[in-house]
């Protein structure tokens, strides 16, 4: 992919595309304050049972790291490029890593009988 | 819109930039790859985490160590600092003055470092009450982690003291842009784990 066309300089107007791009910055950390304060908020005054407000975090979470990605990464799945398929790759092999060692070791604290992960 | 193509993970330069642009591909492709190894190294360490969060042998728990207006503190730091170095990012694509670039740098070691001072409390406020590393397996765990991370975060501020040094000494070259943008995925990258440590440590353990 070495032909790419050097259009923008030309094409667009600098000042649009930087104020384009601040805006950017400024709604990614928006949402990422917003996907903070909210799980920190329940944790504080809602005191929700253990099960559910675990699930909560892990959404707001993952939500949140996809925000990073997007907003401060630059990355996306609209422009196709070698760094989005060494993420997802990263994330398939953390995914078998991790929730494999915590299904073995939970697995293994059960029938042990000792207190369960 | 005519946009050019991102070429490369981070803020992209504009072809306005001319060869810096081109040399970039490579060396950010490489340092992601860096990346990604460093994430599957934060993966392991917080497998174990999980795995041994109950094992706290008679010691201290989870809820009487963590404190979670110290912990929102670092967090909003650390948000803050990303967005300030996104700030500078911008600054070094739309060639606004030195000065400004560098103040931008600062604001961020500044924060890095006060994120660094509220973690050092909160270990030495965890250390009096008795959760020391050599307690149980739960504190080794977390004492593996959680400073993984401050010690990133350290080795960051370093870099970016040099990077502020060599700017200072050779002006923004092809090697001290390039720099500023590995350093900006660096920063935005320990952000990221951040949310993973605030998440998985300190939200859910107080639950």
């Amino acid at each position: 992919m070495s032909e790419q066309p050097n259009v923008a300089v030309d094409g667009a107007d600098p000042v649009q595309e930087e104020r384009r791009e601040f805006r950017s910055y400024v709604w990614g950390a928006g949402m990422a304050l917003l996907l903070t304060v909210v799980p920190f908020a329940l944790l504080h005054w809602a005191r929700l049972p253990r099960s559910p407000m675990v699930i909560v975090i892990s959404v707001f979470a993952l939500v949140q790291i996809l925000i990073h990605f997007r907003y401060f990464l630059h990355i996306s799945f609209a422009h196709k490029r070698e760094d989005l398929q060494l993420i997802l790759f990263s994330a398939l092999l953390l995914t078998i890593m991790v929730a494999g060692t915590i299904w073995i070791m939970a697995s293994l604290a059960l029938r042990m009988a000792m207190p369960a992960s | 819109m005519s946009r050019e193509t991102a070429k490369y993970p981070g803020l992209n330069l504009s072809s306005a930039h001319g060869k810096d642009h081109e040399a970039a591909e490579s060396l950010m492709f490489g340092f992601w790859v860096f990346l990604m190894s460093d994430a599957i190294l934060f993966g392991m360490v917080f497998a174990t985490y999980v795995t041994s969060v109950h094992a706290t042998a008679g010691g201290p728990e989870p809820y009487q160590l963590y404190d979670i207006k110290s912990i929102f503190v670092e967090t909003l730091v650390l948000l803050a600092s990303s967005f300030t170095f996104g700030m500078a990012s911008l600054a070094l694509k739309y060639k606004h003055s030195t000065p400004r670039l560098i103040g931008w740098l600062a604001a961020t070691l500044i924060l890095g470092i006060a994120f660094l001072c509220f973690e050092l409390h909160d270990f030495s406020t965890m250390f009096a009450k008795g959760g020391v590393p050599s307690r149980s397996g739960f504190l080794s765990a977390f004492f593996d982690l959680v400073p993984l991370h401050g010690l990133h975060v350290t080795g960051g501020c370093l870099w970016l003291i040099c990077l502020v040094g060599q700017i200072a000494r050779y002006g923004l070259d092809t090697k001290t842009k390039l720099g500023i943008m590995r350093l900006a995925l660096f920063w935005h990258f320990l952000d990221i784990v951040w949310i993973a440590i605030f998440s998985v440590v300190y939200l859910a353990g107080l639950t």
